[in-house]
């Protein structure tokens, strides 16, 4: 999960663009703060939500869930809002949160072409390869490449399915469960969910490695 | 409109690249950005569509060589401008010069809690759905100038409904101030040599969730 991040002034990865954006987005601040817009309070609870409280953490219990419990995967994958708010997970989801099921013949991939649709609700705000033009422009029509480039190799006859975004509804992939996870407890469980399996560029970590 | 942010099937943007342990947000004025436009969006000021055709609307090459939460803010500022809210003069200098205009509502910290999710946009249908599962279709070529959430590589391309997702807000008229216009959404699915010709991975298909408005009976 995201890490606090000191604010420095001289971010060499940044160059000028830093110094620039730190003028125009506090001109912006000060400009909307003074209008009455916009509350301080309430611009420093937003960021600490989206740092600290949502992120794939939330999807992982998800997922884990749905590894444990064959009636919550089957209503999860019949309506995933209905399903996530059941479990508590968050408050409040999007209408229209929809979950897809990885098989040995399927392997489901999620991407938003024309912007960054992401399911922020259980994944958090997304990794920015996510909202890059490498990933949008060939998840649709070379997904093996694009796995490729995350060390990603899928089995010659498992079919390839990208689900492009361009509406407000939410995709997140349920991963397979790894094998020789019998036994563990959802928390456990939880622990082998990255958030590249359920965006569908990875897969879910394997037991060894959380051992 | 047919502008750069439209990049599904386009070549030469080279590999994915993931960056290890990725932080939340990569600088202090992201964070501060990534608020402010959530806090102005809550005061009603613009929705999720018009955002997206400000950010669309970005010259080109400011678009492609922009970090995203630059282009975000650039757009908050197009859109703040046009709207009257707040000066080019003021942001330049960085000090209010006008009173500020009501709005709807003020985002205050305790509501923040009610308010980390995206807004609801299903909407209660004006008409019967045309299409089922099932139906095969044939998406639109269409080449509006303005916001559309029909990708340029999915026009014209006959593909199958695989579900009906309910009636909501179409971005094409809200986008612009025409209104919500509410309208059936569809999950239609493609082949991927319809969409990319004989040389297309075999197994692949693709598919994108298409407003009624979109699709015509194949």
């Amino acid at each position: 999960m995201a890490e606090k991040h000191e604010h420095t002034h001289d971010h060499s990865e940044h160059g000028s663009e830093l110094s620039e954006m730190q003028l125009r987005v506090r001109a912006l601040e000060t400009v909307l703060t003074e209008k009455g817009y916009v509350d301080p309070a309430a611009l420093d609870a937003i960021i600490e939500a989206y740092e600290t409280k949502v992120g794939p953490h939330v999807g992982a219990r998800v997922v884990a869930k749905a590894w444990s419990d064959p009636s919550f995967k089957q209503a999860l994958l019949e309506d995933g809002t209905k399903a996530v708010l059941a479990l508590g997970a968050i408050n409040r989801v999007g209408d229209h949160l929809i979950a897809v099921e990885n098989t040995p013949k399927l392997h489901n991939m999620i991407v938003c072409t024309l912007c960054s649709c992401y399911p922020w609700e259980v994944l958090g705000l997304p990794p920015v390869w996510y909202k890059s033009a490498p990933y949008r422009s060939r998840a649709v029509n070379d997904p093996r490449g694009v796995l490729a480039d995350f060390g990603v190799t899928l089995p010659a006859d498992t079919a390839i399915r990208v689900w492009d975004s361009t509406a407000e509804t939410r995709f997140i992939v349920l991963p397979m469960r790894p094998a020789t996870t019998e036994g563990w407890s959802e928390e456990k469980l939880a622990s082998l969910v990255t958030r590249d399996s359920m965006i569908g560029t990875g897969f879910p970590k394997q037991p060894a490695e959380v051992a | 409109m047919d502008g750069v942010h439209d990049m599904g099937g386009m070549h030469g943007f080279g590999k994915v690249e993931a960056e290890k342990n990725e932080p939340v947000f990569h600088d202090e004025w992201e964070r501060r950005v990534y608020a402010l436009y959530r806090a102005i969006s809550y005061a009603g000021v613009w929705c999720i569509d018009q955002a997206r055709f400000a950010r669309e609307q970005l010259p080109p090459d400011v678009y492609l060589a922009s970090s995203y939460y630059r282009k975000w803010e650039l757009g908050m500022e197009k859109q703040l401008v046009e709207s009257g809210l707040a000066g080019a003069d003021e942001l330049a200098a960085g000090r209010v010069l006008r009173p500020g205009k009501p709005l709807k509502r003020k985002l205050t910290a305790a509501e923040v809690p009610n308010t980390v999710t995206r807004g609801s946009f299903a909407r209660p249908p004006q008409k019967p759905a045309r299409f089922k599962p099932g139906d095969r279709v044939r998406t639109k070529n269409i080449h509006p100038k303005t916001h559309t959430r029909l990708p340029r590589y999915a026009r014209g391309r006959v593909g199958v409904i695989e579900a009906l997702r309910g009636c909501h807000v179409f971005p094409d008229t809200v986008a612009i101030g025409k209104g919500e216009d509410p309208q059936w959404l569809y999950t239609v699915l493609f082949d991927g040599r319809e969409l990319w010709g004989d040389n297309a991975e075999p197994s692949l298909k693709v598919s994108i969730e298409a407003f009624e408005p979109y699709l015509e009976p194949a």
